[in-house]
């Protein structure tokens, strides 16, 4: 499925916001996983051509940022924070407990394309530890015990 | 409200407030009394103040502006930039969260000042694309101020980034708005000479920022005299970990570990004080026995740590130390933008034999390595940026303070 219209045209229009098409990639990249929920290759293309940029270069932005994603991702992410705070705080079993409930590693997708889990740099949520965003919001839960996190997955997130 | 200027307006709940209520306690009058200056008028107040930076080195605010070139006498054609740094990502660190979410306006107040000031025609807020509610708050109170014609001719927009903490550091900050993979430059030349675009730039931090506006409603010297140091002004500290009530307290500068750690309802665990990092968790740690200390960039320096963000991290007496450090070597690991060796290539190694002594499977090899690593690692020059120096100040003091730990997991490993 291509970009749509819309789409292209907004990322076109980003290019004036930020100061010209190379300065305007990241948010290029943002617009499709706003819209799609991860960046392939396709639209990494596509993009790249809207802006008139080189794809190369646009996929050496895309996989330096860790929360572009470059694969499938659920419905709901759960970035956990291994910050150290957190994990003073017991951040490991909420993570033991998080993959056991799912069934999934950190940086696997539950079968039925519901949750990813993955690991994310301190959330700035130390006063919340242990911390988590999740979904597309980002939505700062906290502080998280094990006991907590069947009621968050279902929460309906 | 004068004692607490940062926070003294915040909701209990961080909602922001519109325009109409900010104006109504006194927003943008600060704003209003900088249009009647000139930049080095501002500056010398800034300076009179004794602002540091609060991002983390601490350097004096006033000073940096001043590098910035008047209108029309850089080389070249362009605009001059403010860049308002809400990258926060150090571990341990969460106040610049509360102040974009809950104090927008007050960020605008200081941005449009700081921009006049260092003669900047355009601001950028970078904020960390985990910020939403920050993101949405800054972006709303731009709209306002400028729907209500207060920005003048300053133009002034927020770009959320996408994660990765190196993008925090100033250079390479400016790497990434021009749209490169975040690589930190060298300096000089510094950002005044050659910044965004190769245009005179200044970073500051968010909560630098938000002070600026209160120097000028307070004046430099009620300003310098909120605090109980020779650093002007209050800081809004943080302490988190192993306390029974982690959050923020703004507090005058130079307020103690022991006060702070009290107003965080004291140490959990086993509520005996092991160790705690002053400045988030690129500090180096201290014991009790600096629970006295006044806590700003000068004395916290000279004590052999550093300030940093100043945001504590407390450790009680059950916490596993080595694990600790391992969880902040992962962290650092992680985060190197993988430019230079020692970082790329240290860090990770670092990290590994951390996680092997954590395990109880350290060797007495390993130990001699890790000392090596953080004394020969540590020093300015042998890496790029900060980074991995800053990663090795933890490491090198948790080496010497938790010797006796090291040691009992090393016989662990020996034993087994």
């Amino acid at each position: 499925m291509s970009l749509s219209p819309d789409l292209l045209a907004r990322i076109r229009a980003a290019s004036d916001e930020h100061g010209g098409p190379r300065a305007a990639m990241l948010e290029a990249l943002k617009l499709i996983q706003h819209e799609h929920g991860w960046v392939s290759d396709g639209h990494l293309a596509e993009a790249a051509s809207a802006l008139g940029v080189n794809r190369a270069e646009m996929e050496a932005l895309a996989s330096f940022y860790s929360l572009i994603f470059r694969h499938p991702v659920g419905k709901t992410v759960i970035l956990l924070c291994d910050g150290a705070s957190c994990w003073l705080n017991g951040a490991e079993e909420v993570r033991e407990e998080l993959k056991r409930r799912l069934g999934i590693g950190f940086g696997e997708t539950t079968r039925d394309g519901r949750y990813t889990l993955l690991n994310v740099a301190c959330l700035g949520g130390c006063d919340r530890a242990p911390a988590a965003v999740v979904g597309r919001d980002r939505r700062l839960v906290g502080p998280l015990s094990p006991a907590g996190v069947a009621a968050l997955l279902e929460d309906g997130l | 409200m004068t004692d607490l200027p940062l926070t003294g307006r915040a909701r209990p709940d961080r909602r922001p407030h519109t325009l109409a209520e900010w104006r109504a306690e006194g927003g943008y009058e600060a704003v209003e009394r900088a249009r009647t200056m000139t930049p080095s008028e501002i500056i010398d107040m800034v300076e009179a103040a004794h602002l540091n930076g609060r991002g983390g080195a601490g350097f004096p605010a006033g000073r940096k502006w001043r590098f910035m070139p008047e209108r029309g006498t850089s080389p070249g054609d362009g605009p001059s930039y403010l860049i308002v740094n809400g990258d926060e990502m150090e571990p341990g660190a969460f106040k610049d969260r509360f102040l974009l979410e809950a104090m927008p306006h007050q960020v605008i107040e200081g941005a449009i000042i700081t921009a006049r000031a260092t003669h900047a025609d355009e601001a950028i807020v970078l904020i960390r694309d985990e910020y939403r509610p920050g993101i949405a708050a800054v972006e709303h109170a731009i709209h306002e101020a400028r729907t209500a014609g207060l920005l003048g001719d300053l133009t002034i927009r927020v770009h959320p980034s996408a994660g990765r903490y190196i993008v925090g550091e100033e250079t390479a900050l400016i790497t990434a708005l021009e749209g490169h993979r975040a690589v930190p430059r060298k300096r000089p030349p510094f950002p005044a000479q050659s910044g965004l675009w190769g245009r005179p730039t200044t970073v500051n931090n968010v909560e630098t920022i938000s002070l600026v506006p209160h120097i000028l409603s307070l004046g430099p010297q009620r300003f310098r005299a909120l605090s109980r140091t020779e650093e002007g002004g209050t800081k809004l500290y943080g302490v988190s970990g192993r306390v029974k009530r982690p959050g923020l307290f703004e507090a005058p500068m130079g307020t103690t570990a022991r006060e702070l750690i009290e107003r965080a309802g004291g140490v959990s665990g086993d509520g005996q004080l092991r160790a705690f990092q002053p400045g988030g968790g690129a500090s180096g740690f201290f014991g009790p026995d600096q629970l006295d200390l006044p806590l700003d960039f000068g004395h916290v320096a000279r004590a052999g740590s550093m300030f940093g963000t100043g945001m504590l991290i407390v450790l009680d007496g059950s916490a596993c130390p080595v694990g600790f450090l391992a969880r902040h070597m992962r962290f650092y690991a992680r985060e190197s933008c993988g430019w230079c060796t020692p970082c790329r290539e240290g860090l990770p190694l670092v990290a590994k034999i951390l996680d092997r002594f954590a395990e109880g499977r350290g060797r007495r090899a390993d130990l001699e390595l890790l000392q090596m690593t953080a004394a020969e690692a540590a020093p300015r020059g042998r890496s790029f940026c900060d980074l991995m120096g800053g990663a090795m100040a933890p490491l090198a003091s948790g080496l010497r303070m938790f010797a006796a730990e090291f040691e009992a997991r090393l016989a662990e490993g020996e034993r087994a």
